[in-house]
């Protein structure tokens, strides 16, 4: 074997150990830092699985169910699955301070964990801010408005042209 | 009629670039001369029509013509005329019409600037770019067609969408990460035109090297432009959060960034000469791939295909060059031998190569956590995203190992270093990064990659600047010049490395930026109400109340905050929230109070509607002002190192052959 040849696959090698480590190391962290993308009643179904991960929680601000205490700021209420009052919700707590359109029966994603005790605890808060800037029409949908949301905050800051 | 001409134009310019891309690669392959003179008028000519396509949509959105499809679409009466303008690039169609004109340019001045020397390059070159041309003209008059018709004309149109409204950065942000964007396929096109010819001689690969360094001026800029627009307009404190949007951008800037270094070694040591220009080729593909994923609503969810008609094209393109390149490669590498070898491992093309290897390692795990969700929801049907900790993760030690070889890479010669010198001339630099590490810990800063970065900032600094100015110095001792004339002699001497550390001094600004502001950042919020105050580092904020505005797009309700510094300084500091007409949600202008050593920022989240209470974002960020300010030193670097030379480079070549400090001064000069 040449020295040219030799050194040619001890080069080859190396880069492929080296690629294959960074291969690993990357995936590993990829799946540490997974933040997954549920509904109510997706995530309720998941069960023990849903402990601890970081989730965006997708839906509507339960009306009825908004507590917002401004000495602590501490913010409460429940993220339903959808307009009806008996749909899927979970109890959301917040530290955050809500934005100024933030109410009761807007579309919702926010994202934190979910612990045992039924508290999913939230440090980013984000309302509906539709990318559609039509003036809204009597009779408007708001699953839609809900729906839209739901595909938005998968990226929020993802609203430059 | 205003339709039906922007598209007799568009055919035009899919016209010219079919027949120019035809006649080019057909007569390239088959060695005829006649083609060049052809290919040439075909790209003046799709230029031409790209002008005019762009001329006729700029009119009618200032005419208001809501017949047109796109002017019904993002135009407006009430909109000022600068952002009517400035619709051009505001949503799908009009953006890649502007990609168009701007492909065009580029087109124009690349035939028009080359000369008969590269005759036997050149019809693969402008064949390749036009190709790129008719995929791009074929876009706007079939699945992006903005010239549709509309009927009957509406009264008025919905304006652009207001986040793109509210800023000024929004009229140069956009045209420079085109600018860097489109320019990529330049350096494309000469690749691929090396690749066909199975040679890659030495003025085609000046002619590739500054068709490279003059699109990535622009991205950097426009990344640079981008993250400060996020940081002026979106409120959240932050500028950069590792969105699929940013890394779209910076994927082909690591990429080219790569290239950049590599071809020096190419130059040198004609070693490398198939991996540089498969980072061009990766360059290119990367801009695709990354308009892709901004522009075809890809990003929102996968099932965005159905609604966005550009998407399949887009695929369909990607993996048409995909397969192009990969073939291409494979068949045609072979003919780009290296001639040379790397003898030492205490080298800069060692470093070199070491830096090429980090960048591409980074451009993989910041692919692979961009593509991730798109995959697992294709593949599984799973909904997830990559949280920025995986980016932080995996791109913060490769950005310090990347910093590192910025000081160590300058500093070693070319061919093989002498282990004496090497520790000699490491003395100074490395007393520099602990003093630096000694006083920061001294003033009470803790922590690890921060501390690191400050103290391999003073490194490379201390090395750059002996690098830069050693030249000057050894004039100034023998030729007996003043230090202005030695250091602009020296300079013009050995352009491309005096622009080049001048970069590299803008790039530690960025970093020493970045570190601090994401590192040392204060951060807090709260509910004041009126007369009250609330105090956030060495700031005192006051509430004194709310007021109210109305420009003609859109009214806006501010927050008069009473700011004073412990130093007795005071200043008044209005964070806005905007109520677009059109829309729904209300956009904010965050205050911003700027100084070199950090900035204040303020932004409104929620106010009481009878003006007795508002709620506030509060951030310190220590020195983040510095990553837009590096921006002039980066653009004179770049122009330094790419400016045209005079002199024939034979006659350079020789001048620094010059024997005893001379040479080991020149060492490096191009």
């Amino acid at each position: 074997m040449k020295t040219s040849t030799r050194n040619r696959l001890i080069a080859l090698g190396a880069v492929l150990v080296a690629g294959g480590a960074l291969s690993f190391i990357a995936l590993g962290n990829l799946g540490k830092n997974l933040v997954y993308y549920w509904t109510p009643s997706e995530m309720l179904a998941k069960g023990d699985r849903a402990y601890g991960a970081t989730i965006r929680l997708g839906g509507m601000v339960q009306r009825g169910s908004l507590r917002w205490d401004p000495e602590h700021t501490r913010l409460s209420f429940r993220v339903a699955e959808g307009t009806q009052p008996d749909a899927p919700s979970v109890l959301v707590s917040s530290t955050e301070v809500p934005p100024q359109m933030f109410r009761e029966g807007i579309g919702v994603v926010v994202e934190g964990t979910y612990d045992r005790s039924g508290v999913f605890t939230s440090h980013r808060l984000m309302v509906n801010h539709s990318n559609e800037y039509r003036p809204p029409k009597p009779g408007d949908k708001q699953h839609e408005d809900w729906k839209k949301t739901v595909s938005e905050a998968e990226n929020p800051t993802a609203r430059k042209p | 009629m205003t339709s039906t001409l922007g598209y007799g134009a568009v055919l035009g310019a899919l016209f010219c670039a079919a027949f120019g891309a035809l006649v080019g690669l057909g007569t390239g392959a088959s060695r005829r001369e006649w083609g060049l003179p052809w290919a040439r008028r075909a790209a003046v000519g799709f230029f031409a029509f790209m002008v005019l396509a762009n001329a006729i949509m700029v009119y009618a959105l200032l005419t208001h013509d809501f017949s047109v499809h796109y002017v019904a679409q993002v135009g407006s009466r009430a909109t000022p005329t600068v952002y009517t303008v400035v619709s051009l690039w505001s949503a799908l169609e009009g953006s890649i019409l502007f990609w168009g004109v701007i492909l065009g340019t580029y087109l124009l001045a690349f035939a028009l600037s080359q000369k008969k020397e590269h005759a036997r390059y050149l019809p693969f070159a402008l064949g390749t770019m036009l190709a790129v041309g008719v995929f791009f003209a074929f876009l706007i008059a079939g699945p992006a067609n903005p010239f549709g018709r509309v009927s009957p004309a509406p009264p008025d149109g919905p304006g652009p969408n207001p986040l793109l409204q509210n800023h000024i950065l929004m009229v140069i942000h956009p045209p420079m990460l085109y600018l860097g964007y489109v320019g990529m396929t330049i350096p494309f096109g000469i690749a691929v035109a090396a690749l066909l010819r199975g040679e890659l001689g030495e003025a085609w690969t000046t002619t590739l090297r500054r068709w490279t360094l003059i699109p990535w001026t622009f991205l950097s800029v426009g990344i640079i432009l981008g993250s400060w627009w996020a940081y002026a307009v979106l409120g959240w404190g932050g500028y950069w959060a590792w969105d699929p949007v940013e890394n779209a951008s910076f994927l082909p800037w690591l990429t080219a960034t790569a290239f950049i270094h590599s071809t020096m070694v190419h130059e040198r040591r004609k070693v490398l000469k198939l991996w540089t220009i498969s980072l061009v080729l990766g360059t290119f593909l990367l801009t695709i791939l990354g308009t892709f994923m901004t522009r075809s609503g890809v990003f929102n969810s996968v099932h965005s295909f159905t609604q966005s008609d550009i998407g399949p094209t887009f695929l369909a393109f990607i993996g048409i060059l995909l397969v192009f390149c990969i073939t291409l490669l494979a068949t045609r590498g072979q003919l780009l031998s290296p001639e040379g070898a790397i003898r030492s491992p205490l080298s800069r093309e060692t470093a070199i190569l070491v830096n090429n290897l980090l960048f591409v390692g980074i451009t993989f795990t910041v692919l692979l956590g961009t593509l991730f969700p798109l995959i697992t929801e294709a593949v599984r049907g799973v909904r997830v995203s990559v949280g920025e900790p995986y980016f932080n993760k995996m791109a913060v030690p490769g950005g310090v190992a990347v910093l590192f070889l910025m000081g160590v890479g300058p500093m070693l010669p070319w061919g093989s270093a002498n282990p004496r010198v090497v520790r000699e001339q490491l003395l100074i630099p490395a007393a520099a990064a602990a003093l630096t590490i000694g006083l920061c810990v001294a003033f009470g800063l803790r922590g690890v990659m921060p501390l690191l970065t400050f103290g391999l900032a003073a490194f490379v600094t201390a090395i750059t600047l002996r690098e830069l100015l050693l030249p000057a110095k050894v004039r100034i001792l023998e030729h007996k010049e003043g230090p202005w004339t030695a250091l602009v002699r020296s300079a013009s001497k050995s352009r491309r490395r005096f622009g080049g550390y001048v970069v590299h001094l803008g790039v530690v600004f960025i970093f020493v930026a970045i570190a601090a502001s994401s590192s040392f950042v204060t951060h807090t919020s709260a509910t004041l109400g009126l007369g009250k105050s609330i105090k956030i580092g060495d700031y005192s904020l006051k509430f004194v109340g709310l007021k109210e505005g109305a420009e003609p797009h859109r009214r806006w309700k501010a927050a008069n905050v009473e700011m004073t510094t412990e130093g007795g300084g005071a200043q008044l500091l209005a964070p806005r929230m905007n109520f677009f007409e059109r829309s729904t949600d209300p956009i904010g202008t965050p205050a911003v109070r700027s100084t070199p050593t950090g900035d204040l920022y303020v932004s409104l989240l929620a106010f009481g509607e009878d003006g007795g209470s508002a709620t506030f974002n509060l951030w310190i960020f220590p020195m983040v002002g510095w990553i837009w300010w590096s921006m002039p030193i980066l653009v004179l670097g770049a122009l330094i190192a790419a400016w045209p030379s005079r002199r024939p480079s034979a006659v350079l070549s020789l001048s620094s052959r010059g024997a005893g400090p001379v040479s080991k001064v020149n060492r490096g000069a191009a």
